[in-house]
């Protein structure tokens, strides 16, 4: 079985690669390059996966996984630019896919191997999933 | 008569900061809004206009031309923008979505007539949801 919470956090980041000249960064990222940023209400979906303990009829604790998204990812990310204030994008280019990476690097730990997706809405039409480093599944 | 609304999306970033106010104070008033760095949105804006249905086309709004403009004069400008940085009317004027309403009406009244020279379609909406939960609506007869 997979249980999915869902929270929302709003961002600005800029994709450039430094060691690119301003052409090759307009032509790979278009105006997500532009210099200033620009922003995204971001959706994030995390699933977890397991069999319903038996006693509590629970897969796992839905506050708990509610506390461990704000305390990771709301708390960090929520109104900053992730570039400027949100290691390790002041190296890494948050692009959809690193950011959805970063978020699984953050809660997996908390989740005792429970955790079976991250879905990284970017906006309404645009999501990444990202299930770790073994083989996609859906 | 017809009202017709059409939506578009951008993507921006903003900080609201007053420069009226003290530090201290923009931190009360905007909270995390005020974060140094800026924050961004998916905003969504639906813009209505309202007219007569044309016998000839069977429609009250071209929508192409809607977009033309929308083009223009919104998305061009504001996507993929930092607002405060990138847009001349916020550099001292704070982007609430208050005031970005206005100025995307503003811009749009300035165009209309431009864009659309009849005595119909008129503009008359302009509706900004920031979040899906913070909506901003102004009737463009408010604005000069």
């Amino acid at each position: 079985m997979l249980i999915t919470r869902k929270v929302e956090f709003s961002a600005s980041h800029v994709c450039r690669n430094p060691r690119w000249s301003e052409e090759e960064n307009q032509r790979v990222f278009g105006p997500a390059a532009n210099p200033n940023g620009h922003g995204h209400n971001y959706m994030l979906e995390v699933s977890l996966s397991g069999e319903p303990d038996p006693v509590t009829g629970m897969v796992f604790d839905l506050k708990e996984m509610k506390d461990v998204l704000h305390r990771e990812v709301v708390e960090p990310f929520d109104h900053r630019f992730l570039n400027h204030e949100a290691p390790p994008f002041d190296r890494v280019i948050p692009t959809a896919e690193n950011v959805a990476r970063e978020i699984w690097r953050r809660i997996e730990p908390h989740f005792g191997g429970r955790l079976h997706s991250v879905r990284l809405y970017e906006t309404p039409e645009l999501y990444v999933d990202y299930f770790g480093e073994q083989a996609c599944s859906a | 008569m017809f009202r017709v609304t059409r939506r578009y999306q951008f993507a921006a970033s903003h900080r609201l900061h007053a420069n009226a106010l003290s530090g201290e104070e923009n931190r009360r008033v905007y909270g995390k809004c005020n974060n140094p760095f800026g924050h961004g949105h998916n905003y969504v804006l639906e813009v209505s206009a309202r007219g007569p249905v044309d016998p000839g086309t069977g429609s009250a709004v071209d929508a192409r031309r809607l977009d033309d403009l929308m083009a223009r004069e919104v998305l061009g400008p504001f996507d993929h923008r930092n607002l405060n940085a990138d847009i001349e009317a916020f550099r001292e004027l704070t982007p609430t979505s208050e005031n970005l309403a206005v100025e995307i009406c503003r811009r749009l009244k300035r165009a209309w007539p431009q864009a659309f020279p009849g005595e119909w379609p008129k503009l008359e909406k302009v509706r900004i949801a920031e979040t899906a939960r913070n909506i901003f609506e102004i009737d463009a007869h408010e604005i000069q």
